[in-house]
């Protein structure tokens, strides 16, 4: 855990913007940054709760923790908002997009409002989000990377969460768009694409199966494909097959599941 | 999804289990509200590795604590952490092992929770040098279900703090604890294994390897007559200086379903046969990571599979040193003349150092410990006859480690429980209680 990777290693300095730190895997990426000495600027709702982590990653090594209380999911006056970041603490050597609801498909699929805040946070805040980023961080040609935390269920519309995974397939589309844009530029953008994860989102979930994976296992992936410079990742590696499996599977043999 | 009714827990043993309505709060307000839910008795779970039912609540709540693993504070110049009581001792390690220091005592496993650590005031090889777990607890918050968080320390209400120090999770759920870390020099071990000819061998061995701060004896439990007591005696110290690096964190092995118990002896008697026949005695100290010396059984995950589906049981006790001697030969026959399989007993010379806790289990003297695998009654007759061999040597038994004891011999082990029970969160309760205090609730 603490024994630094190479890749983090080089990460020993940087400063990393994490919006939703409160969740898991943003958690476990966090402590993989501060033991190798990085810079954590932490966004999430709750000031005790952000103030708890932030505490957590100094101990572990963290060379500065700062934080910020604030609704992501709340757009008023964002670009503001992400300007006076950058101009209080810097511009982010890395951003990690982690935050975002799970909700539930059922209560979405009766409540036109369940639906659009299911779309609104895990894909409308999210992608204005990465576009402020994207304008702060091409600005001086340095090195930098945005990481997207996506889904498999964003793969293909399935009956059982298509609102959610719809949100993530167009958080998708929106970064796999913004990368061809910065390719010429010194930002890259990174997909991560968990499966199941053992976190508090799922946690009404039975969580035994050998699918899922740690908070930790995603961290490293996450870690692993920045240092690598992978567009995107499977997370872990095993859900690229069985999302191929998925994807291309014929349509009347798929409407049978109830995937 | 879950089942309403509940989630089969079963503790490491294998052979206790319930159902209880589990939940697993990330933060430590969540904590807090789950605590003061109240319709059926709540109960803290750390990481399982108690074997029998201290850690299970059936009918009840049980909180899971492993995402509350946050430093909330860490002086790395004087070594005194306060972390949340989900945090491990191989997570602490892995931060505080780098930086020079290391926790001041430790059970034979690194997946062992603060909290869980604290409730059953665990003890390690340097039992006779640093006492238990306990002894270096600064100060720990306690959550109770009147909503209220109280601080408790060795001066902050001593009382309290006296009943929740092996206090079994039973007088609040402890948010976070605070304990004071050892300097170290160097992440490895020195160590030398001694051969042990017969318990006499082991209490001369013991005696002479006072000045080592780290000792335990591996005692072949089928060598009977002259060779009753027949064994290794290991022993080690921090090395004076070397690397200061965190364990791996991959399991080298895992197990991966249960075992047919037929075809795989007990793991720790293979390890411990490889280990006889293999290890030099006596020579020069070795330098050994401490993953390697002090969790020998780490690398391999979920190694109480191996005693297959029926699980085992654990019977570890303690006896004042006066009558160790008889108590142990005693309790030697009876394992070997079973022969119920191949068993292998874990013995130590517990020190003076007084436990803090009203309900701890160690004190000075010899303590025993074996694995024996599930063969139903046959295991339980004797695991019944080891208590009172036991009981009538002026000793107790380890909570942390039983499944069997009853309600008499809790008692006379632990004549002071009363005390704890004075002090028990009304709200707070676990299968273990109420088997030996009788509770119905
Ligand atoms: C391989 C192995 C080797 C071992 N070696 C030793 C040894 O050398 N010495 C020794 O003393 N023990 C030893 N043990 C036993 C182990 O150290 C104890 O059972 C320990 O308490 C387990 O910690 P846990 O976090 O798994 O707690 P659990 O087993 O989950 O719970 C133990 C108790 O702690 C309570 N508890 C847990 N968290 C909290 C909390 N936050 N607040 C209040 N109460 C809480 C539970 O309610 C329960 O009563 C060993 C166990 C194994 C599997």
């Amino acid at each position: 855990m603490s024994s630094p990777s190479p890749a983090s290693a080089a990460a020993a300095g940087k400063t990393v913007l994490v919006l939703g730190a409160t969740s898991a895997i943003a958690n476990a990426f966090a402590r993989q940054r501060a033991a190798a000495g990085g810079r954590l600027v932490l966004v999430g709702r709750q000031q005790g709760r952000l103030d708890g982590i932030a505490a957590d990653l100094t101990a572990r090594g963290a060379a500065a923790v700062a934080t910020l209380a604030t609704d992501l999911a709340d757009m008023d006056e964002a670009e503001p908002r992400f300007a006076d970041m950058v101009a209080r603490l810097g511009p982010p050597d890395e951003v990690l997009l982690a935050y975002g609801v799970l909700g539930e498909q059922a209560a979405a699929q009766d409540s036109a409002d369940e639906t659009r805040r299911l779309i609104d946070v895990n894909f409308t805040s999210a992608a204005l989000w990465l576009q402020l980023a994207a304008k702060h961080l091409v600005a001086d040609g340095r090195p930098r990377t945005l990481v997207v935390i996506g889904s498999v269920a964003g793969d293909r519309g399935r009956q059982s969460n298509y609102v959610y995974g719809a949100a993530k397939a167009g958080l998708d589309a929106f970064a796999e768009g913004l990368a061809h844009r910065l390719h010429r530029t010194n930002v890259r953008v990174v997909t991560v694409k968990p499966g199941f994860v053992d976190t508090p989102m799922t946690a009404h979930l039975d969580r035994s199966g050998p699918l899922w994976a740690k908070p930790e296992a995603i961290a490293g992936a996450i870690d692993r494909a920045v240092s690598k410079g992978q567009r995107i990742v499977y997370a872990p590696w095993f859900w690229r097959p069985v999302m191929t499996a998925v994807r291309f599977a014929p349509r009347p043999l798929f409407y049978k599941t109830k995937l | 999804m879950i089942d309403p009714a509940g989630t089969a827990t079963t503790s490491w043993g294998r052979v206790s289990r319930a159902r209880s309505r589990v939940a697993e709060p990330a933060h430590l307000d969540d904590l807090a509200r789950a605590v003061r839910a109240g319709d059926a008795p709540v109960l803290a779970h750390g990481m399982g590795r108690s074997y029998g039912d201290v850690c299970l609540n059936g009918g009840g709540h049980l909180l899971r604590t492993g995402r509350l693993d946050r430093i909330v504070a860490a002086d790395w110049s004087t070594g005194v952490v306060r972390a949340e009581a989900g945090l491990t001792i191989g997570g602490l390690l892995s931060v505080c092992v780098p930086r020079g220091w290391f926790v001041p005592v430790t059970p034979g496993t690194k997946f062992v929770t603060l909290g869980g650590a604290v409730a059953n005031d665990v003890h390690g090889k340097n039992h006779h040098g640093m006492g238990t777990f306990g002894c270096h607890v600064r100060a720990l918050g306690l959550l109770r279900s009147d909503g209220e968080t109280v601080e408790v320390g060795p001066e902050e209400r001593p009382h309290l703090f006296a009943a929740t120090v092996g206090g079994l999770g039973l007088t609040g759920v402890i948010a976070w604890v605070e304990i004071q870390l050892q300097p170290v020099r160097s992440s490895d071990f020195k160590a030398q294994t001694l051969r042990l000819q017969d318990l006499d061998g082991f209490f001369r061995a013991a005696e002479d390897s006072q000045d080592w701060p780290y000792t335990v004896a591996w005692v072949d439990c089928l060598a009977a007559g002259r060779r009753l007591g027949r064994g290794l005696f290991n022993r080690g110290r921090h090395a004076p200086d070397g690397p200061l690096l965190p364990h791996a964190d991959r399991a080298r092995l895992k197990v991966p379903r249960d075992a047919p118990s037929a075809l795989l002896g007990p793991l720790t008697v293979r390890l411990f046969n490889a280990a006889y026949s293999r290890q030099p005695a006596g020579g020069e100290p070795a330098r050994v990571p401490y993953g390697k010396f002090l969790y020998p059984l780490d690398g391999i995950t979920d190694w109480n599979r191996l005693y297959g589906g029926r699980g085992f049981f654990q019977h570890q006790s303690v006896v004042p040193t006066a009558a160790a001697p008889r108590a142990l030969q005693k309790l030697l026959e009876l394992t070997s003349s079973e022969g119920q399989g191949s068993f292998l007993v874990v013995l130590k010379m517990f020190g003076p150092r007084p436990s803090p806790g009203i309900l701890s289990f160690p004190r000075e003297g010899a303590t025993f410990a074996l694995d024996l695998p599930n063969r139903g009654p046959d295991t339980l007759r004797l695991l019944h006859r080891m208590a009172e061999v036991v009981l009538a040597a002026g000793g107790r038994l380890y909570p942390a480690k039983d499944a069997t004891m009853t309600a008499e011999q809790f008692r006379a082990g632990f004549p002071r429980w009363r005390e704890v029970e004075s002090y028990r969160d009304p709200a707070l309760s676990s299968d273990f209680w109420r088997r030996v205090t009788g509770d119905p609730a």
